[in-house]
């Protein structure tokens, strides 16, 4: 599964994940790359253990004389283990699963013409996140960004102008990038892109279905 | 491992507050017999790795305290640095705690070090707790019984971090600081943009390895 990725996250926002100030919109897509990609996984490991370094290294502010007795009465109330998230079943990596609460099949599409259609999942914040579906060997209409753009690809594979994005791979585009996706042929293409601002799709939509979408 | 009558003193000393004279390193790769003597002689800083697979193995309260005794002040000291009160980084301080007893099953000394555990669970807490979001975190690899961590490989993995913060006590004020501030929540991710070239090789390297061999074992 994680031999073929080929395009991986950057240092920043896997140190902006680990600092946990990364928005939830591309918390969403870097957990679910890291969950398929372990040369992330053990980039993201380097960058908590600065997290380490910082917590180690801390002056401390002392804790009151109960604080102790209160951990271990906190400890008795649910001494239950927590467990970790249940492994991938289906098309989506666990992270993205768990927080729609259900894989591809439950998810409700709306086109966005030309054949493409979206889901927009629902964060907090004035990031968006949403799941693209691009029929096979259709392109996904001109767009420009206002800011960041961070594309993963859950099926399929897709070009653009700078390079071939298969199964896990990301791409990272930044607000000067006007591309033109093109889904190879075969089955949809399915990705899960963040951006900073509201995608603007030059001249074909007026504008993008609502925010808030039954998913 | 464990050595018990020593670390509650001291874990109690550190409560109130004291200065932390540090408890009796036990490196679990080192023959038992020589064990006080080398630390004594060196006193390398302890690496809480023995406390937290005993809370591990046999929710030892002991090894809990020592590890409450040197952690919960920090993290408090941490959460007040992002901006939380003295009272709500209490409280929070305490969940942290307790999720890294209730956790404690999931620690892979050949994965993190008990530092990076204890920041990554103060560092969910914060969001869940203060900031009031959501963090998706990845899907865990966890330790099949085939796959069971050598000694050895933690051991690596613990010297990595022990040396990664000697590199970044190493840097300049200026830079040190702005990591403090990123790893405190007060930076953006733009912010954070200019921050990378951190000496991470190593640790990237050593649980890349680790990664490999657990999925090998997993088939």
């Amino acid at each position: 599964m994680t031999t073929q990725i080929r395009h991986h996250l950057t240092d920043d926002l896997l140190m902006a994940y680990s600092a946990g100030s990364l928005p939830e919109a591309f918390s969403l897509v870097v957990a679910s790359h890291v969950s398929m990609c372990d040369e992330c996984r053990a980039r993201l490991a380097g960058f908590d253990a600065v997290g380490g370094s910082v917590m180690e290294a801390m002056e401390v502010a002392d804790m009151s004389e109960e604080a102790f007795g209160a951990t271990l009465a906190l400890i008795a109330a649910n001494e239950d283990a927590e467990p970790a998230p249940a492994p991938r079943t289906g098309l989506f990596p666990a992270p993205l699963r768990d927080w729609i609460g259900g894989d591809v099949d439950t998810i409700v599409w709306r086109g966005v013409g030309g054949g493409v259609s979206q889901a927009v999942i629902q964060t907090r914040g004035p990031e968006t996140v949403r799941l693209l579906r691009i029929p096979g060997g259709t392109a996904v209409p001109d767009h420009g960004h206002g800011g960041t753009e961070l594309t993963m690809v859950l099926q399929g594979a897709f070009r653009d102008e700078t390079d071939r994005f298969a199964a896990g791979d990301v791409e990272c585009a930044d607000e000067d990038m006007t591309h033109t996706p093109v889904a190879e042929p075969g089955p949809d293409c399915i990705c899960l892109a963040a951006t900073d601002s509201r995608l603007q799709f030059t001249g074909l939509l007026p504008r993008i279905a609502g925010r808030i979408m039954g998913i | 491992m464990f050595t018990e009558p020593d670390t509650s003193i001291k874990a109690d000393a550190s409560l109130r507050g004291l200065p932390y004279s540090g408890l009796t390193p036990v490196r679990s790769s080192r023959p038992k017999g020589n064990l006080v003597k080398v630390a004594e002689a060196t006193r390398p800083a302890p690496d809480w790795v023995p406390e937290m697979e005993a809370v591990r193995d046999r929710k030892d309260q002991r090894a809990f305290k020592a590890l409450f005794g040197h952690f919960a002040p920090r993290v408090k000291a941490f959460l007040m640095k992002g901006g939380a009160s003295a009272d709500i980084a209490e409280d929070v301080a305490q969940e942290v705690m307790a999720t890294l007893w209730r956790k404690a099953h999931l620690f892979d000394p050949a994965r993190a070090s008990v530092s990076t555990w204890v920041f990554t669970i103060a560092r969910n807490k914060r969001i869940d707790l203060i900031r009031k979001e959501r963090r998706p975190e990845p899907e865990d690899l966890p330790w099949g019984p085939e796959a069971e961590p050598d000694q050895d490989e933690a051991l690596a993995l613990q010297e990595d971090c022990e040396r990664l913060g000697e590199a970044l006590a190493a840097l300049p004020e200026k830079q040190k600081d702005l990591i403090r501030r990123a790893y405190f929540g007060d930076l953006t991710h733009r912010e954070i943009a200019e921050q990378t070239g951190l000496p991470l090789g190593t640790i990237k390297s050593r649980i890349r390895l680790a990664l490999d061999r657990l999925r090998h074992a997993m088939g």
